[in-house]
């Protein structure tokens, strides 16, 4: 495979499961604050911030609400990080390795493409219908997904597809947890202990991990636990340790990947065994923000192994 | 309301579905009578279809304006042309004809010049074109073959004919929308495929495949790649739809490398693989900046070496370009007679060379009713319509042939076949189209089945360029014998 589509596939996978990510991030995140009383203060910026994207949103809004917010994180084309640009990106990520893509993927990404854009411009960003359009958007991503996994040879094209979306999957889920973490410890909650319920609830639901978690961990939701199960759950495919186990499976196949193999093997190490977290507090905040800062030394890493020409 | 083939206003033309009267030709005659079953409705709904279909496909092509480039979705007229079986074999023995002379000049040129010292065509005709290579003299690529892939414009007169309208031997392209033509027109008349017997046109990646692999005939697998120029050029769509029905990889400039021992690589994930054939839709002057172009970016330093040394084979070769000039296509017929010694079977256009005096003054003085091109152009741009254009366009004209008279040739304003169009709802109208079939060469010779139609979609046009108004149809041959 050409290192110049070796890279594309890859964002190809990133984008791909960030679309998803996003717009599951911003339905949980509707629903979350339709559950919570008046009177607390979170708010939708939490949304930005998660994303790293206070300057973007700055420099072009003024107000933090919710029309902004969710305008910002979808739609906004100044965005780099907006769900729309993901998909643009996705697309042209796609248009120029459809040489080594099933036929229709390309099919099914322009259908996505013009149904996401029709209906933003149709209005689909109010909360009275966002909902059907953002699970629209999550139900023609697994489509998508489903369609590559079983028509794609399984083969290098496939390892580096696996490897962006296993990254950009650990990644996001290192944020929603940060962002959960960051909605509790700014608050007193002794008095109103249903709402850290609410909120773990919520993160749980925003990697589809309610099930999981429920079925293996654990019938009532507790932030410690949570936290664990999404860093460091074997068999969960959105769980920190799962994804790079998977990545290292990718890896495996692929030529040259002693050096990455041994950044991967670096990072596992690091994460096991599990540190258990009781009390969430700064320290796991810290503790997060690291695991996303080696996430992304990671992935610079893969660039050179792989995808640099020269 | 249907469609009433009656009140279709057929104008003064060869119309490729009526023949008068509202009366189809033969082999339309199923397509008319089922359209005329439609209401207004459900044509609208066909239409539809085909649009949504091109949506998806993302078929679209690029058109470059001034505030940048705009990909457009790929304008397309549900009723398809159709052409009787028995005509189109005359017309692929024709093309065919003419490709294989075609490459027997240009191996000339670059070799002994027979043509020339035999007095068939005039020294200047090389000596002056834009697109002779000295860097190609003396080189033989396999099986004498320069230009492995043509496409031929053809256009029908007001007799019915075909004539050549002219050849494009050096990056011609249009072969995917061909195919894609008849994907969507399955979607979209999926009925008439069970009655009617269309013959198939999808071969032809397989015939593609098959020259470019003759191209290195020692070796069993070759890798073959597909070079294009990237993401802006308009053709880009066409490039990975290639590579993708061929499964071959397209290939960027910056992802091939020429090493010391003077193969061509490209940069794969596991290193350097090696590459012996490049079907390349990059224009010569682009290919190698140590030989052409120096500030390319699209190309491969070193890569004109490497063909030279037959460490790589290129389709279309390097310098095929030098026949498609329109200057040389005014000698096309005595070139095949020289050649192979035969009558050609497709006519040219009468063409008149500005180079010739005499021609010239005719040129000049009939300069409102003729078509004048540029020898070298491609793409519509830089013509003049002589009956559509303004005293002041002649003018410039004029002076242009005079400064420089090599450089333009004049053809009479043709009667361009029209087919029927919807221009909405149930209302046909005729439009003006023509036909590129294209044609391979290799060990041996193919002609696609049909080809692109191209329509001028405005009214009254002649202009059937994608980048300027044009749209297309899907192409039929129809064969009425076969049970």
């Amino acid at each position: 495979m050409l290192s110049r589509v070796a890279e594309r596939i890859y964002w190809t996978g990133r984008y791909l499961q960030r679309v998803e990510s996003t717009a599951r991030l911003v339905n949980v995140y509707t629903n979350l604050l339709m559950d919570l009383p008046k009177d607390i203060d979170i708010s939708w910026y939490n949304l930005v911030t998660l994303n790293s994207a206070e300057a973007e949103y700055e420099s072009r809004y003024k107000v933090r609400d919710e029309r902004n917010v969710v305008k910002f994180t979808l739609a906004d084309d100044t965005n780099s990080g907006s769900m729309l640009v993901s998909l643009s990106m996705l697309r042209e990520n796609l248009r120029t390795t459809r040489d080594v893509m099933p036929e229709s993927a390309w099919e099914l990404i322009n259908e996505l493409m013009s149904y996401a854009t029709d209906s933003v411009k149709e209005g689909a960003l109010n909360r009275g219908k966002r909902h059907e359009f953002l699970t629209q958007v999550i139900n023609q991503c697994q489509l998508i997904q489903g369609y590559v996994a079983s028509t794609l040879s399984h083969d290098e094209v496939w390892d580096m597809w696996c490897i962006g979306r296993d990254l950009e999957r650990a990644d996001m889920t290192t944020r929603i947890l940060d962002a959960g973490a960051n909605v509790l410890f700014a608050h007193d909650y002794r008095e109103k202990s249903h709402i850290p319920l609410v909120v773990w609830g919520n993160v749980l639901r925003s990697s589809g991990a309610d099930h999981s978690y429920r079925r293996n961990v654990a019938a009532s939701v507790l932030g410690s636990k949570v936290v664990n199960f999404l860093i460091y759950d074997e068999f969960f495919p959105r769980s920190v340790n799962y994804c790079l186990h998977a990545i290292e499976q990718s890896v495996k196949r692929l030529p040259r990947g002693r050096k990455v193999m041994t950044a991967i093997k670096e990072l596992h190490f690091s994460i096991s065994p599990p540190v258990t977290f009781v009390e969430l507090d700064e320290e796991l905040s810290d503790y997060l923000n690291e695991l996303q800062l080696n996430i992304g030394k990671l992935h610079k890493i893969f660039a050179e192994t792989w995808f640099s020409l020269d | 309301m249907s469609i009433n083939w009656k009140e279709y206003p057929l104008g003064d033309f060869y119309d490729e579905l009526i023949s008068g009267n509202g009366n189809p030709r033969v082999p339309a005659k199923r397509l008319t009578s089922y359209l005329q079953s439609l209401d207004e409705n459900e044509l609208l709904r066909r239409q539809k279809l085909a649009d949504t279909a091109i949506q998806d496909m993302g078929i679209t092509f690029t058109v470059y304006t001034e505030e940048g480039n705009i990909d457009r979705s790929w304008p397309f007229d549900i009723i398809p042309r159709v052409i009787s079986a028995k005509q189109w074999q005359t017309t692929a023995d024709g093309l065919i004809q003419r490709l294989q002379a075609l490459n027997m000049f240009i191996d000339d040129l670059y070799h002994d010049q027979k043509i020339i010292k035999d007095g068939i065509v005039p020294k200047e005709l090389f000596e002056q074109s834009k697109n002779f290579r000295k860097e190609c003299i003396g080189i033989s690529p396999p099986q004498g073959v320069w230009a492995h892939i043509c496409g031929t414009d053809l256009v029908r007169d007001k007799d019915g004919e075909f004539y050549v309208l002219e050849d494009n031997l050096r990056v011609p392209s249009g072969v995917s929308y061909m195919l894609e033509n008849r994907s969507i027109t399955k979607r979209v008349l999926p009925e008439l495929f069970e009655q009617d017997n269309i013959l198939p046109i999808d071969d032809y990646t397989d015939q593609l495949y098959k020259v470019l692999a003759s191209l290195a005939p020692n070796i069993s697998d070759p890798e073959i790649v597909v070079l294009t120029p990237g993401i802006y050029n308009s053709a880009y769509f066409e490039h990975a739809f290639l590579a993708q029905q061929m499964g071959v990889e397209l290939v960027e400039g910056s992802d091939l490398t020429v090493a010391k021992n003077g193969y061509v690589y490209m940069k794969t994930i596991g290193g350097l693989e090696r590459v012996d054939v490049i079907y390349r839709r990059i224009d010569d002057l682009f290919l190698d900046p140590k030989v052409f172009i120096k500030y390319s970016v699209l190309g491969v330093p070193g890569l004109m070496k490497a063909w030279q040394t037959g460490k790589v084979a290129l389709a279309n070769a390097p310098g095929a370009g030098v026949a498609d000039d329109k200057v040389v296509y005014a000698y096309v017929p005595q070139v095949i007679k020289y050649y192979l010694d035969q009558d050609p079977i497709i006519q040219n256009v009468e063409t008149f060379l500005c180079s010739d005096e005499k021609q010239r003054d005719y040129v000049i003085a009939n300069i409102d009713k003729l078509v004048v091109k540029p020898a070298n152009e491609s793409g519509g741009y830089g013509m003049l319509v002589g009956p559509h254009s303004t005293k002041k366009e002649q003018a410039e004209f004029v002076q242009l042939i005079k400064k420089n008279p090599r450089n333009y040739i004049a053809q009479p304003t043709l009667a361009l076949s029209t087919a029927p169009t919807l221009v909405g709802g149930d209302k046909v109208e005729p439009r003006h189209l023509d036909l590129r079939p294209f044609v391979l060469q290799g060990k041996s010779s193919y002609v696609t089945t049909g080809g692109l139609t191209r329509v001028a979609m405005r009214k009254g046009s002649l202009v059937v360029n994608s980048s300027q108004g044009g749209g297309s149809k899907d192409t039929w041959i129809v064969d009425q014998e076969a049970k």
